[in-house]
């Protein structure tokens, strides 16, 4: 398998690719609803690789965020064999099996590369308090519900709020939304308290003076120190380990093929991936949203595929998320 | 008047003989995908998508929203002639459109049509162009309990001010809410009524049922009856044009008020669909003769199109300002933004000017432009009825079954699409109204949803619904409406009520 990609890749250099190349049009499939993360991400691509010329045939995008991202997991599923398909994946190939029993596994997938990680941050409305430290006060100190607005029921979003009520002793009322987009809308308009968007989810309204960002859920700071606002970087953002509250996570963002594609078919896109993460757009997109760029394939994804499937696992089965 | 400055910038830009040519090559794109039916507005504008990647902004930006403009005309073509519409917000306009083509008026109906079309989306244009920062700041007024009273609004009204007996509009609106229910239940995170399968994992998808419950069963219906569809010696001349344009004046209420309640609820975030089906009731509530509603009224074209265009047109706003997509078409052109780096949001309008500006002028172009290419092509249109029927209907049940096919690409919903038809047939038969179950259809998950946000955010207090003015007003109008019938009655008897009523049933 190595040597197929080490192979296509010498040979992607001259432009007579001698090995399999699509036919077809090729759709990108998008688990989540137009505006979120992975469709801003898809359209990235997308744009990458017909301004850059990196494929013949045409790229579409295809949305499939019905029952929550299911639809495009056992769309996936379902065309086996089908080099033309490739999947935007991100945490919920391991959350929906467990939380709503999904007749899904990834492993039945042709996994092609990691190309992000994607990071979470604590928002709250630019006219709520001011650190982690207040919000936490604010949220133990509150009468009515406290609202966390989130994407989806048992999901990620999800996760992360029951692990800040147990490290804060905190009480979250929390409000499943049914895109990033959609919660960020509702904190600025005051009806929920916080959110834990993706940067990206959130860019826009922090550029714009109406959500405050008060920590990040990573080991470390975002490395990008250029300015987003008139005042702060991304990586001004102070980890939620500093401010005393231990939690961490970081979402894959990967692609991957249907099941029982060729070797060759896999390779193509291992390349044209790997092609893609060297685009200006890509890099642009990286920085702006503030993902953390990537790249693992072959064998070393596998790993990186179960042990981040383990980490989820155990994380869903703490929370109490998975179904008997 | 700075708007007003940038608008005639916006105008300067666009007006070339490149981008006119690029104008009229969207429309007559639009226009096609809009009239297959299925195919029409979002996957149309999806598939149209990638051909501007290649160009420079602003005319990607103008061939978009020609197409869209286009695929929104197209809509209706299909809704009057073969009683399929191709958008949730066509619906209402085969209540009258397609009587009308029956009688041989599908000229008259088509052009009334496209003027309210046109009329609805100017209003909102303008409402856009001179009002756009206060009302990105109305729309964030909207949480769970507001958006729920919305949708409570959209049910009371159909039960309140519905023609047909109250229990049948009951009954075929809770079936619509089962069906709605079937899938991911998105605030628990389960599994519905899927009993197991996958394809029913999705949902009922809306359009499927619309294209089974309307086309398919209007072909049944016609089979057995063996009169429609067969070759009306229609007037066709560009005559009926001004003919139809002559009496426009008359109907200035209903024309106003469509525009009206399309652009509030357009520029509620995700309320644009109920827009055209509250024209239409409104309008023959307010009627002199509410009886002649549904048998081919032109009024009851005109009500639902200039409020669904306007809505539509007003959609718009909420997804530059906001990011948040108001219909499935819009939100394509949200996706074809970002590819060029424009990221909708509050800062749009500020960092973005020239886009802005340039995309609200090629709407009121695209507007005019539209118009007159559609108008031209009405006769062409209304000459299809004159095909004989053996002739069109396999025509027609082939492109429901490719529409029915390319929403999701899955085989299953061909089936679904036939048993709808089915459906659909027997509720004819035996009086039932589709409308409120496809109003149940589209709108009942979201209800359902916001009813429950609402409650997890008030712990389970239902005082929420007049926890402020906007919700407060928006939940007693719906009261209101719902016991309208009996509110009237009570009006009548105390002699508060002017002019002729239908009397109390």
């Amino acid at each position: 398998m190595k040597a197929a990609v080490t192979l296509a890749a010498v040979l992607c250099g001259a432009p007579a690719f001698a090995g399999w190349e699509p036919a077809k049009p090729v759709e990108i499939v998008v688990a989540a609803g137009a505006g979120g993360a992975s469709d801003q991400m898809a359209r990235m691509m997308q744009a990458a690789i017909q301004k850059n010329n990196l494929m013949k045939q045409p790229i579409v995008v295809s949305l499939k965020g019905g029952a929550s991202g299911a639809e495009a997991l056992m769309y996936m599923k379902s065309s086996e064999g089908d080099p033309n398909k490739v999947l935007i994946a991100y945490s919920l190939i391991y959350m929906l099996p467990l939380s709503a029993k999904i007749p899904f596994n990834w492993r039945e997938l042709t996994p092609v590369s990691v190309i992000a990680l994607d990071q979470f941050v604590l928002w709250d409305n630019s006219a709520g308090p001011k650190s982690v430290k207040e919000f936490v006060a604010a949220a133990k100190a509150a009468s009515a519900p406290f609202k966390m607005g989130g994407t989806g029921s048992k999901r990620e979003d999800h996760v992360l709020t029951i692990f800040l009520e147990q490290k804060t002793g905190a009480k979250f009322s929390y409000l499943p939304y049914k895109s990033g987009g959609e919660a960020a809308t509702q904190l600025v308009g005051n009806h929920t308290e916080s959110n834990v968007n993706n940067p990206s989810e959130n860019l826009e309204v922090w550029r714009a003076g109406q959500v405050r960002p008060l920590c990040v859920f990573d080991k470390e700071r975002i490395s990008y120190t250029s300015k987003v606002t008139d005042t702060q970087s991304w990586a001004d953002i102070p980890t939620c380990k500093e401010e005393g509250i231990d939690v961490q996570y970081l979402m894959l963002r990967a692609m991957f093929l249907p099941g029982k594609v060729t070797p060759e078919q896999q390779a193509f896109y291992v390349e044209l991936f790997h092609k893609v993460t060297q685009t200006a757009e890509y890099k642009d997109y990286m920085e702006k949203q503030a993902l953390k760029p990537i790249f693992i394939t072959g064998k070393d994804m596998v790993q990186f595929l179960e042990e981040d499937d383990a980490t989820n696992k155990a994380l869903m089965t703490e929370a109490g998320f998975v179904a008997k | 008047m700075e708007a007003f400055g940038l608008l005639l910038h916006g105008f300067a830009v666009l007006l070339t003989w490149k981008t006119l040519l690029l104008m009229m090559v969207g429309l007559v794109l639009g226009i096609f995908v809009g009239v297959l039916p299925g195919l029409g507005g979002p996957n149309g504008v999806a598939i149209l998508l990638p051909l501007t990647f290649t160009m420079d902004p602003t005319s990607a930006i103008v061939m978009l929203s020609c197409i869209y403009w286009g695929a929104l005309f197209g809509g209706a073509i299909t809704s009057i002639l073969f009683n399929i519409p191709g958008e949730a917000w066509s619906v209402a306009t085969t209540f009258d459109g397609y009587p009308m083509a029956q009688q041989g008026r599908a000229a008259e109906a088509l052009t009334a049509a496209f003027t309210s079309s046109f009329i609805g989306s100017l209003v909102a244009v303008l409402l856009i162009t001179f009002l756009a920062p206060m009302i990105s700041s109305f729309a964030l007024k909207f949480g769970p309990p507001e958006f729920f009273a919305v949708y409570l609004l959209t049910f009371c009204s159909f039960v309140g001010l519905g023609r047909e007996a109250k229990h049948k509009t009951v009954i075929s609106m809770s079936l619509g809410l089962l069906l709605a229910g079937i899938g991911m239940d998105t605030v628990s995170g389960n599994l519905r009524m899927t009993f197991g399968s996958a394809e029913l994992l999705r949902g009922i998808n809306f359009l499927v049922a619309v294209i089974g419950l309307f086309g398919i069963s209007e072909i049944l219906l016609t089979m057995e009856e063996r009169l429609a569809l067969r070759g009306h010696a229609a007037s066709i001349s560009l005559r009926v044009v001004l003919s139809v344009w002559k009496d426009l004046p008359k109907y200035w209420v209903t024309l106003l008020r469509s525009s009206f309640i399309g652009c509030w609820l357009g520029i509620t975030p995700g309320g644009a669909i109920a827009a055209s089906f509250m024209g239409y009731n409104l309008a023959k509530r307010f009627s002199k003769d509410p009886e002649s509603f549904g048998k081919g009224r032109i009024e009851g074209v005109f009500a639902p199109e200039t409020a669904a265009h306007a809505s539509g047109t007003a959609a718009l706003l909420p997804m530059l300002a906001l990011g948040i997509p108001g219909s499935g078409t819009a939100a394509i052109l949200l996706g074809g933004l970002m590819v060029w780096g424009l990221n909708p949001g509050p800062l749009l309008f500020v960092e973005h000017k020239d886009f802005v500006w340039g995309l609200i002028a090629s709407m009121y172009l695209g507007n005019v432009v539209g118009l007159v290419l559609v108008l031209t092509t009405v006769p062409i249109f209304a000459s299809i009825l004159r095909v004989p029927f053996a002739a069109v209907a396999p025509m027609i049940v082939v492109s429901c079954a490719i529409g029915a096919y390319a929403i999701q690409n899955a085989m299953f919903d061909i089936w679904l699409m036939l048993g709808f038809g089915v459906v659909g047939y027997v509720f004819k038969k035996i009086g039932i109204p589709l409308a409120p179950f496809t109003l149940a259809l589209v709108l009942g998950n979201r209800a359902e949803d916001a009813f429950r946000l609402s409650m997890i955010g008030s712990g389970g207090n239902l005082k929420v619904f007049w926890s402020n003015g906007l919700v407060g007003s928006i939940t007693t109008l719906a009261i209101v409406l719902l016991f309208w019938p009996v509110i009237d009655a009570l009006l009548s008897r105390v002699g508060l009520s002017q002019g002729p009523r239908p009397a109390p049933r």
